[in-house]
């Protein structure tokens, strides 16, 4: 590959850091981007990769440290002010208005302007141009909402490029594409930084990443770990850093392990187009273990769980609850009889907001403190200050407003919830997104705490470190399906490696 | 109005007399209007003027605590108006005598029977509110506008666009007592004020002590955390605006026996009303927030103010330029006590 190198730094941080009060996202981070140049970012999730990110597009100031562009030291105001200098980004969620066409996405907020208003044939013009580029077959005028999710990143990432940056930010831009696709974006990054453009890189299939980049940052609990060119690394140096040598949260616990609680027989979910997201699942969990299902992002473990819990609908296949088949009870009949999820965005599925942390901790068992017609005050308070200290929530009450509290101790709330409800299986899917360490720790011990009296745990993650100081058994799902089966002596490599994260899957 | 306006909350303790002020909002306008008409005509606090603003009150407070359990449910009932006009139709036609041309005769129901059978219309109308909401997820504001019109144009149909003027049903027939509702009185208060407070209890209760009331909370604070947590949401949605319809028609009942009359063009723009009362009550039209005292408050501040501008002789078209500038008001103080938590969301 023969590429114009060069060794002028259009972009630096300098001991960057942020902080969200108590929690410290970002621990002071020193990095350059090389012109027309590939840097790419390895972490796992909650490592700070996202929140790096956003400082450098000027969506959030760092508390601390400098960002220096062209030898300068500067402070964006904003987005838009960081897109003016030449810095765009392309995020990991898609930010496109669906019910708009294409071209009206691609110019949204910055419009050609003509002399009778908008000039919709050069935007045309420009859009054609650009797919062109992309080498994808999309009429400018599709609604978005039309197009598949691969097709939306590509409209996503021709958005990025027809603002001429300087430095691009691609946050996980290949997550919902496919193998050819992913081989025309890799065409269309050398050409950018042929012409030198500088390109930051952020993904979490690392060997993908491998072939790209020039430089790699790799973070860790917001430190920077470790700052290399390609030349000096490999897939094992990336790992070692990201995870770390002596990065431990205990190991799973010792417990009796019964019979089986839960059983997913050939399970199939398909999603609104009818495309299997999960495909013939089979799966069962004993009485006292715990198994960690782990996976990229779109691997189905969402998708699995929240069907098992009744909020989705299978299109085949047997959930088998304790020797009954319950795909055909509702979410409050599962709960009744012992099934409960904790759900991965807590924020929109798991808290309500306008309640009281106490009536949050109650709200899946207000059954047992309701007699006759009314509920029991006396009973309802036992049951808050009993779940307030099982799962150790630092509030100043039952009273206080669920907002006033920090989100490990919301996300507590949420699993306090459910172990309210008395369950024989739970399902968390992603519980640690978003907490930190102490958090983290807590909730496993909760989750040990009650496989030590017999509970079931379905636990899903993205981070390989969890899966293994936490699970007796380890399944990774790829594409809506088991791809292989570990017990907790596995290697990280290995669980990554079956995730599809390497080039061995 | 004043009392709320006035102070600029500083620190310490002015800091919570402002909180203060803002929480029990509703309660300082109703004591501030109480106190400027009093004092502006003598006739206004008086117990008979009371009572007779509170049996207005009560047609407007019946429709409010309906429509308090939609717009907790994250709804709104548009049709509560029409709803009130059916439901008087219903039961005027009822008193008129139902012909079975079959049989050739004609049925004169008592009037306990008549008061049944309008509650099920009224019940009726908002199960399909309901279920156009909860099944078909039509929005509500959409849902309950077409059933406005719809039950609306029944009921003119029904009675050609005239009025029924004769509810007093016959003794030998055995249907009288239908102005009960409207005339009599219980130890001095109207009937309707009765049924207001009755109704009213009803529902705070079942909001504060039932599980219902916490499904209702919860499923209108953030239905998809209430449904993950077991809550019946569609059951919940479907309740409340059968409630709803059937206030309505307890509502419609209470104004046909105080008017002596049932036309079908009763209770245009009630439903708007019945919103701005639970409004003015700090309900929050997102849902998941409000409780019936506030509601109740509200109703009364609207019921009270108009009334007293009609007693000092204020004209009908300030009457409605006040109601408007109170409504707002009410809405600005909303944001105010829910903005923080609204953004921290």
């Amino acid at each position: 590959m023969t590429r114009e190198t060069t060794d002028e730094v259009v972009l630096a941080a300098r001991n960057v850091a942020k902080s969200y009060g108590q929690v410290h996202a970002l621990k002071g981070v020193n990095f350059d981007i090389h012109r027309g140049q590939v840097t790419t970012l390895f972490g796992e999730n909650g490592a700070g990769k996202s929140t790096l990110m956003k400082i450098l597009s000027g969506v959030i100031q760092p508390t601390t440290g400098q960002i220096v562009l062209d030898g300068q030291p500067v402070a964006f105001a904003n987005a838009n002010d960081a897109r003016d200098r030449g810095i765009s980004i392309i995020h990991q969620e898609l930010s496109l208005a669906p019910n708009l066409s294409v071209r009206d996405n691609i110019f949204m907020g910055r419009e050609i302007k003509g002399p009778t208003g908008v000039d919709f044939a050069e935007e045309e013009r420009q859009v054609r141009a650009l797919m062109e580029e992309l080498e994808e077959d999309i009429h400018p005028l599709t609604p978005v909402e039309d197009l598949r999710l691969g097709q939306q990143q590509i409209v996503e990432i021709a958005r990025a490029l027809s603002v001429d940056s300087r430095i691009l930010i691609m946050d996980e831009p290949t997550s919902a594409l496919s193998a050819s696709e992913v081989e025309v974006l890799f065409k269309v990054i050398r050409d950018l930084t042929a012409k030198g453009v500088s390109i930051v890189y952020i993904s979490h299939h690392l060997e993908e990443a491998l072939t790209i980049t020039d430089h790699a940052v790799v973070l860790r609990d917001g430190n920077m770990t470790a700052y290399a060119p390609r030349a000096e690394i490999d897939l094992d140096w990336i790992v070692r850093n990201m995870v770390g040598e002596n990065y431990d949260l205990g190991s799973p616990p010792q417990t009796m392990i019964g019979k089986v609680a839960l059983s997913i027989r050939d399970l199939s979910v398909p999603d609104t187009t009818g495309q299997d997201l999960v495909r013939g699942m089979n799966l069962n969990v004993r009485e006292g273990e715990i198994v960690c299902i782990y996976g990229l992002m779109g691997a189905g473990r969402t998708e699995l769980l929240e069907t098992v819990a009744g909020r989705l609908s299978a299109s085949g296949g047997e959930i088998v609850l304790e020797g009954h088949e319950i795909s055909h009870l509702s979410i409050a009949e599962r709960i009744a009889r012992g099934l409960a999820l904790v759900p991965e965005d807590r924020q929109r599925d798991g808290l309500v907001q306008t309640m009281s942390v106490g009536q949050n901790l109650s709200l899946a068992s207000i059954g047992r403190f309701t007699r006759g017609m009314f509920t029991s005050r006396r009973d309802e308070r036992q049951l808050i200050d009993d779940s307030i200290r099982q799962v150790t929530v630092k509030t100043s009450g039952g009273h206080a407003a669920i907002g006033s509290l920090s989100g490990g101790n919301q996300q507590k709330v949420v699993i306090g919830k459910i172990l309210a409800t008395q369950p024989r299986v739970i399902l968390l899917d992603e519980p640690s997104r978003g907490i930190d360490i102490g958090a983290k720790a807590e909730v496993f011990r909760l989750l040990a705490e009650g496989a030590r009296q017999g509970l079931a745990v379905i636990y899903s993650t993205s981070e390989v470190s969890e899966c293994l100081s936490i699970a007796h058994r380890i399944i990774v799902m790829h594409k809506g399906r088991i791809s292989a089966e570990f017990d907790s002596s596995v290697s990280k490599e290995k669980i990554m490696a079956a995730s599809g994260e390497s080039v061995a899957a | 109005m004043s009392a709320t306006t006035t102070t600029a909350p500083a620190k310490g303790r002015q800091m919570n007399i402002g909180r203060l002020l803002l929480e029990g909002r509703a309660f300082f306008a109703l004591i501030a209007i109480i106190a400027v008409f009093s004092f502006l005509s003598p006739n206004y606090f008086t117990l008979g003027n009371f009572l007779i603003m509170s049996s207005q009150v009560a047609i407007f407070g019946i429709l409010s605590v309906g429509m308090l359990l939609v717009i907790l449910n994250g709804g709104i009932d548009l049709s509560v108006g029409s709803i009130l006009a059916l439901a008087g139709v219903c039961a005027g036609a009822m008193m008129q005598g139902i012909e079975i041309d079959a049989l050739g005769v004609i049925l004169y129901p008592p009037v306990w029977a008549v008061v049944v059978l309008t509650l099920c219309v009224g019940a009726a109308v908002g199960a399909v509110n309901g279920v156009l909401v909860a099944f078909f997820k039509v929005p509500p504001f959409v849902a309950t506008l077409g059933v406005m019109y719809v039950a609306r144009g029944v009921a003119l149909l029904m009675t050609n666009g005239l009025t029924y003027n004769n509810l007093r049903g016959s003794e030998e027939l055995g249907n009288t007592g239908f102005n009960w509702l409207g005339f009599y009185r219980l130890g001095g208060v109207p009937i309707s004020v009765i049924v207001l407070a009755v109704i009213a209890i009803a529902a705070g209760l079942m909001l504060q002590r039932s599980a219902f009331g916490r499904w209702l909370y919860a499923s209108g604070g953030n239905e998809r955390a209430a449904e993950l947590s077991g809550v019946p949401v569609k059951r919940v949605k479907i309740t409340v605006y059968v409630v709803s319809g059937m206030l309505a028609a307890v509502a419609g009942l209470v104004l046909a026996s105080q008017l002596t009359s049932a036309g079908p063009t009763a209770g245009m723009t009630y439903e708007l009303t019945a919103i701005a009362a639970v409004v003015i009550g700090g309900a929050a039209l997102t849902g998941g927030r409000g409780n019936v005292r506030g509601t109740m408050l509200g109703a009364f501040v609207i019921g009270f103010l108009s009334a007293g501008l009609v007693i000092i002789g204020v004209s009908s078209y300030w009457q409605t330029v006040f109601t408007g500038a109170v409504i707002v008001l009410a809405v600005l103080m909303n944001s105010l006590q829910y903005g923080g938590g609204a953004r921290k969301g």
